[in-house]
């Protein structure tokens, strides 16, 4: 929504010396955020040249992950990071969607705070209990119920190679499906309650305009809402996915933390965040494992660049359509 | 609005901080807080230590289990009094860094088993089939390699679920250590560190996670700390040791391999307690290591440390009992407190404090 | 009235259906969300119920077998969520600001805007290494402020995220209508399109704090953790989520006890914050 003349007022006055020293305020918060990151960059970047040097395109191409004999390739944990933070966006948008719909169209108007809360609450609950959750609760259900019953129902599935059997593998109750579901889980009150938040922005004319052309209440959010607030939308999915790439504490418990590739959706693997959090603590300062753990590190950062620019193009292309 | 809640909020703050300090002020006004960092092992005994030492008229001691690499690390970066590694540091970075070390207190690493319709303490295996197991060449409990050993046993045909530390650990280094001593193929393919490219298996953080992966799991096998197995009331096979004896963990057992050790012909203490020779001995066991400066900025605090570990060693043998570690023998103690006089300032030893 | 068309009939029918089936699975999808906090909630409630008692609030931390309580780690939380709080919020709500109002899609904007989104992806380890490089090691202590710090960077993209998400849904008539009135930019902000979109900054702000109450990774090498009573900033300090790591981790069912009364503290409080500051909230918006 603009003036008629298609143009915001903002910044058309002349600046005010408190409207001056509140922007610089607002650009110095900016630049705050990028001076954060490039430090970090920086730090990963330095302490992690040595493995970059080492191994060079090895070490993001290769899948031996070996500290005996100082060999380290940074795939395995990169599949795994990829897997699990791509199968957890999967499940976890479709439902955290729902719930915004559900929260702002479906239901009664006296259950629609105390429900809110609730979704929210989830973010509430510690990382770390989450990952406690998975391994004493989800990982032997997964085990006992769900892997085997997948297993069998996905067997006519064709191997990717000769190295990657989809459903089937042996029943471990942790690993990357679990690690997936705890993710998901853990991400749906950020995808929820902002896509909620969004929602109830829209303009309720716009809304009741629909409504009184007759247009039911999943046409109205797919014909009217949607459209008007998209790219908020998916600022809530960027918020989901971005938790998932980084998620580490609940990860160490339910992947099963094994650096080999896996051979299944059910393999134990390994996540970038989970194997810098494992190793850091013993690795020695100076060594090459310490190298590799920043170089990890910026790996990470440069895999979610990657993920981040590719969501972007990806939504301005739709934009344009 | 935003004022309002800003306030409200930073009231709430304010009103937290200072019930803080006064409830705290009373511990924290005096004396220095004596601060270590590293292994996560002996954690629960320093706690222990320090609780009895404030008790007896000394200062606080503030112990976290960070893990020995970072307690290295802070060690080396001065951000503590002492450091802590479950696995000694080279001799040159120990020269480099001005550093002092010595052993503190023993452990030993124990094998836990979840077998259905098996009693696992009954249960004999060698080191060269837990080799095996780890490498993902026995994958049954009723393979014949296990069946040979146990003639008395029905080993179900179940599969072995192993589990290993997610963690980089002292934990694995001396288990591994012990697995590479007793088996080539381990040694050559899998070999011996604080983490290693397990061949198979999964990963759970912590001792308390491995325990309780084997514990969730049908035929689960993996390795933890004595304590760890004792407290959760978990099965721990007998191993076959150097003079080919099958023992189970006792302390007598830990005890006798620290007999064993060649203390006084290792640098800086770092002996060897792995698959030591005697018919009782338990074959995986090795001591944790404390660290501190020899050029101490101040005094005072490292005089604090000292004085610590002297009366740990004096008076803290019945909390280590207590907490199933194994204190140093008492001819240790006495070459470790002959070595406290190379931490000195302004030219002076501060220990012993006179 | 007129009788409708067959086909138009059949049209409402199937829009009907169709409206009715998406609403039945946005139904399951709330279904599914409450089961798993009802899930997460009985288990931290069966397990962790069972260790309150006073002496959890009033004692410190101690070693196994002497009845410690978690007294410092709770005040420890507090202070440090509360500074990380109170430095991270309001940054990050003028970094949504900033995104929103003033950089809108120009070139430093675009930059901003992905830098934070990749900061909010950073793993919580990694934050705490690099204020480890510049809040610790070069004063050679581990403190309390320093775990601050990394948890406001921690709270900061979150509440810029949300932040900018919600402005932006501020009908730009509200804007245009101030500054016809006179207002100045920084009055528009504040007075208008600030309260306007309250309820939505809110939220962000209370998932920032909830994502941060629960964190130990960056606290590890900030504030380290400490099994004393101290309130001093620039000390080691204690704090819930390390306790927790701690306790869990460790072999004695006493101290296992206490870190799940710990994590249930850590969301009853988050809870409590939420429910407190959205009465409040209503209470002024009628007021």
């Amino acid at each position: 929504m603009t003036t008629a003349a298609g143009k915001s007022l903002i910044g058309t006055r002349k600046p005010h010396l408190a409207d001056s020293s509140f922007r610089v305020s607002l650009y110095v918060a900016g630049a705050v955020v990028v001076v954060v990151l490039a430090s970090i960059l920086l730090i990963m970047f330095m302490g992690g040249r040595q493995a970059f040097e080492t191994f060079g395109l090895g070490f993001v191409w290769s899948t031996e992950w070996n500290p005996v004999t100082s060999v380290y390739g940074a795939l395995p944990a990169i599949t795994g990071t990829l897997i699990t933070a791509f199968t957890a966006i999967l499940i976890a948008w479709p439902i955290g969607f729902g719930i915004a719909f559900f929260l702002t169209e479906i239901c009664p108007l006296s259950l629609r705070a105390p429900l809110g809360i609730a979704i929210e609450l989830l973010a509430a609950i510690p990382s770390i209990v989450y990952g406690m959750w998975g391994f004493f609760v989800l990982a032997p259900f997964m085990a006992d119920n769900v892997q085997p019953w997948l297993t069998e129902l996905f067997a006519w599935l064709p191997p990717v190679g000769d190295s990657f059997f989809w459903f089937s593998a042996p029943p471990l109750g942790v690993g990357l499906m679990t690690a997936s579901l705890v993710l998901a889980v853990m991400i749906l009150p950020f995808i929820a309650a902002t896509s909620r938040d969004v929602m109830l922005s829209t303009p309720q004319l716009l809304k009741d305009g629909a409504y009184a052309m007759g247009a039911t209440r999943w046409e109205t959010l797919t014909g009217v809402v949607i459209p008007a607030v998209r790219g908020s939308l998916f600022g809530a999915v960027f918020l989901g996915l971005g938790r998932a790439l980084g998620e580490t504490m609940a990860i160490v418990f339910v992947i099963g933390n094994a650096t080999r590739m896996p051979d299944s959706l059910f393999a134990p693997s390994a996540s970038i965040a989970s194997v810098v959090a494992n190793n850091f603590p013993e690795a020695e300062p100076g060594s090459i494992q310490l190298a590799v753990l920043l170089g990890l590190g910026f790996i990470l950062f440069v895999v979610s660049f990657g993920v981040l620019a590719l969501a972007r193009l990806l939504l301005r292309q739709e934009r344009m359509a | 609005m935003l004022n309002q809640i800003s306030k409200g909020l930073g009231r709430a703050v304010r009103a937290a901080a200072v019930a803080g300090i006064l409830v705290g002020g009373i511990a924290s006004a005096y004396a220095q807080e004596v601060i270590g960092a590293g292994a996560t092992f002996p954690a629960p005994i320093y706690t222990k230590w320090g609780e009895q030492f404030k008790a007896a008229g000394g200062p606080a001691l503030n112990y976290q289990g960070v893990g020995s690499g970072a307690g290295v690390t802070q060690i080396i970066n001065r951000t503590v009094d002492f450091g802590a590694s479950d696995t000694p540091v080279a001799s040159e970075r120990l020269a480099s860094n001005n550093l002092l070390q010595f052993p503190a207190v023993i452990g030993a690493v124990v094998v836990v088993v979840n077998i259905p319709g098996v009693d696992g303490n009954s249960l004999k295996l060698t080191g060269p089939i837990i080799a095996d197991i780890y490498q993902g060449r026995i994958r049954m409990w009723n393979a014949n390699e296990i069946k040979a050993l146990n003639p008395g046993i029905t080993l179900p045909a179940v599969a072995v679920a192993p589990a290993y530390r997610a963690d980089s650990s002292g934990t694995t280094n001396i288990f591994t250590s012990y697995l590479a001593a007793v088996s080539l193929p381990f040694q050559t393919n899998v070999g011996a560190a604080n983490s290693v490219p397990w061949k198979t298996g999964v990963g759970a953080p912590g001792n308390a996670g491995v325990a309780a992966a084997v514990q969730n799991t049908k035929g689960g096998i993996g390795y933890v700390e004595y304590a760890y197995a004792t407290e959760n009331k978990m099965q721990t096979p007998q191993l076959e040791n150097r003079a080919k004896k099958f023992v189970k963990p006792t302390i007598a057992g830990f005890n006798s391999a620290a007999a064993q050790a060649n203390w006084a012909g290792a640098a800086n203490f770092a002996a060897s307690m792995i698959n030591m020779g005697g018919d009782t001995t338990w074959p995986i066991v090795s001591s944790t290591y404390v660290l501190v400066p020899k050029n101490p900025s101040d005094p005072e605090r490292a005089a604090n440390v000292l004085k610590f570990f002297d009366w740990a060693f004096k008076s803290g043998g019945p909390a280590a009992d207590q907490l199933h570690y194994i204190a140093l023998p008492k001819a240790v103690q006495d070459q470790v407190r002959k070595k406290w006089s190379a931490v000195t300032a302004n030219g002076k030893a501060v220990w012993p404090a006179s | 009235m007129k009788t409708l068309a067959p086909h138009t009939k059949a049209r409402h029918f199937r829009r009907q259906a169709i409206d009715m089936f998406m609403s039945g699975l946005c139904i399951a999808a709330a279904g599914i969300g409450l089961i798993m906090l009802a899930l997460i909630l009985w288990m931290l409630f069966s397990k962790g119920a069972a260790g309150l008692s006073l002496d959890v609030f009033t004692k410190p931390m101690s070693s196994t077998g002497t009845g410690g309580g978690l007294a410092n780690a709770i005040v420890g939380s507090l202070i440090q969520v509360g500074i990380g709080s109170m430095i991270g919020a309001p940054l990050g709500m003028m970094v949504g600001v900033y995104l929103s109002e003033v950089g809108k899609n120009s070139r430093f904007a675009s930059i901003v805007r992905f830098v934070n989104d990749i900061l909010l992806s950073a793993p919580s380890v990694l934050i705490g290494l690099f204020v480890y490089q510049v809040a610790v090691a070069p004063f050679g202590s581990f403190s309390g402020i320093a775990g601050a710090l990394a948890l406001a960077l921690l709270a900061m993209p979150v509440v810029a995220r949300t932040t900018e998400d919600i402005l932006r849904l501020v009908p730009q008539a509200y804007r245009d209508g101030a500054i016809a009135l006179g207002s100045r930019e920084n009055e528009v902000v504040r007075k208008v399109i600030l309260p306007a979109a309250f309820g939505g900054i809110l939220t962000g702000i209370l998932l920032a704090v909830a994502r941060i109450a629960g964190e130990t990774a960056p606290l590890i090498f900030t504030s380290l953790g400490n099994t004393n009573w101290s309130t001093d900033l620039t000390k080691p300090m204690a704090s819930l989520p390390i306790a927790i790591y701690r306790y869990a981790g460790s072999p004695s069912a006493d101290l296992i006890q206490l870190a799940w009364t710990g994590a249930l503290l850590i969301t009853v409080g988050v809870l409590m914050l939420n429910v407190v500051s959205r009465i409040s909230l209503a209470a002024m918006r009628r007021g």
